[in-house]
């Protein structure tokens, strides 16, 4: 037999090939959960974060404080954190939501705060006389706010909310903690079949190449942004 | 019991409240302490990735563009979980205190560089010919003359930038650290209540609210003028 060299050991415990082809029907389980995570809780943070920021837009106090304490709030409280409240200490007063329904409520909440914070930047650099000039030509507030401030915020913060969505499709490795079948979770469940480690790092990798275009695409957008504010 | 009685019993039952208070506070030090040595690390190795970037060296560069590219797409989650449950099978074991402060490190590393070199970039190339054409060398026109202003407006991404991954302490209660997660959650567990989670939250309000208040602060303050 030949003798076993550190380097055999690791290319053996992390990148066994035999154990790729073996644990990955678990994988593409897993990286299917992800990719549906990643469609429900996306849409869901900006939805929450298009109301944040379209109710920043009204001046009355009595909207902007609490608003505004709901967002640092929510900014400052980890997602991880938020993720068990709701999973693991909501059941106690009798409401269980599930994996996936605390996922949706933590994600809702957490990154709907990010959203909302980014496009309501994106919203005050609109210059007001595009708000005047739309109302003026006889647009409601929700008419003008849909066709003329939005999409311009929109437009102005886009490396901004691309940047956080990668964030918050990093951030659904989270949900493996309450034991939902995503891309980690199941990782971990061919790991302690095979006593290896190859599954953990497939699943790296499988992140890695879904991510990385969006990671060279942001670091071009984000250069140039830096870059123009001088 | 009523809802609202079942309600307070639960989530602020001032006995389990006062059990645990104890530990819930060892957590909030163990959480300090993980943030400030991820954010001296994490800081001080980005801004050496991008000092070393300076200098152009072209296979060293497309390494430490690769390295900053992995650790901006890899979840911080997946990292830690890889050296915590990954290297025992290769006969290496970390510590949960020291897997998730390897991997957090290195993901504010990545960003970190990122910025700083995009700060870096973005002083223009005049200043660096004035400076190189009154006798400074290339390190004391990075030094003196680079690294200040572009620092100045690496400020306000930065900032929330290092908020964001401090967040990520809270990944560590999954590899068995009593953080003040990891602390609230073995608390639930002993007592059947979910009022050390309570605490738990809490405690990260008291610790993470005035560093965003700061972080939405400096934004303002450090905002380039236009």
């Amino acid at each position: 037999m030949e003798a076993v060299t550190p380097m055999d050991l690791f290319l053996d415990t992390f990148f066994n090939w035999q154990i790729v082809t073996e644990a990955w029907p678990i994988l593409w389980q897993g990286l299917k959960a992800t990719l549906l995570l990643s469609a429900l809780v996306v849409p869901l943070g900006l939805a929450g974060g298009i109301l944040i920021a379209v109710l920043s837009t009204f001046h009355s106090p009595w909207i902007k404080w609490p608003l505004r304490v709901w967002v640092d709030i929510f900014r400052a409280l980890p997602p991880l954190v938020l993720l068990i409240f709701v999973f693991a200490g909501l059941p106690f007063i009798g409401v269980d939501v599930g994996a996936w329904g605390a996922v949706a409520i933590g994600f809702f909440l957490n990154t709907g705060a990010y959203y909302g914070e980014i496009l309501r930047a994106g919203i005050e650099s609109v210059p007001r006389g595009q708000l005047e000039a739309a109302r003026s030509t006889g647009l409601t507030r929700g008419q003008t706010m849909t066709y003329v401030v939005l999409p311009q915020a929109v437009r102005n913060v886009l490396p901004d909310l691309i940047s956080n969505t990668l964030e918050v499709v990093k951030l659904t490795s989270i949900a493996s903690v309450v034991a939902l079948p995503e891309l980690l979770f199941q990782a971990r469940q061919a790991q302690s079949v095979t006593y290896n480690a190859t599954p953990i790092m497939a699943a790296a990798v499988v992140y890695f190449l879904l991510l990385w275009p969006v990671v060279r695409m942001l670091s071009r957008l984000e250069n140039r942004q830096l870059a123009s504010q001088r | 019991m009523t809802g609202w009685d079942r309600f307070t019993d639960s989530f602020f039952n001032a006995r389990v409240m006062a059990q645990y208070l104890p530990k819930i506070i060892e957590g909030f030090g163990l959480t300090v302490v993980l943030a400030l040595l991820i954010i001296v690390a994490g800081l001080a190795l980005g801004v050496l990735l991008a000092v070393v970037r300076a200098f152009g060296i072209r296979p060293l560069n497309w390494l430490i563009i690769f390295v900053v590219d992995l650790f901006r797409a890899l979840p911080p989650l997946v990292i830690i979980v890889l050296l915590y449950f990954g290297l025992p099978n290769a006969g290496v074991e970390l510590s949960g205190f020291v897997a998730a402060w390897l991997s957090l490190t290195l993901v504010l590393m990545a960003f970190s560089e990122e910025i700083f070199w995009a700060g870096i970039t973005s002083v223009p190339k005049g200043q660096w010919e004035a400076a190189r054409s009154t006798g400074l060398g290339f390190v004391q026109t990075l030094g003196y003359v680079v690294l200040p202003q572009a620092l100045r407006i690496t400020i306000p991404p930065l900032t929330n930038r290092t908020i964001a991954i401090t967040k990520g302490t809270a990944l560590a209660s999954v590899v068995a650290v009593p953080d003040i997660l990891g602390a609230a959650n073995a608390g639930v567990s002993f007592s059947f209540n979910p009022s050390p989670l309570t605490l738990g939250a809490i405690a990260y309000l008291v610790l993470f609210l005035p560093v965003v208040v700061l972080g939405r602060w400096i934004e303002t303050r450090f905002a380039w003028k236009r």
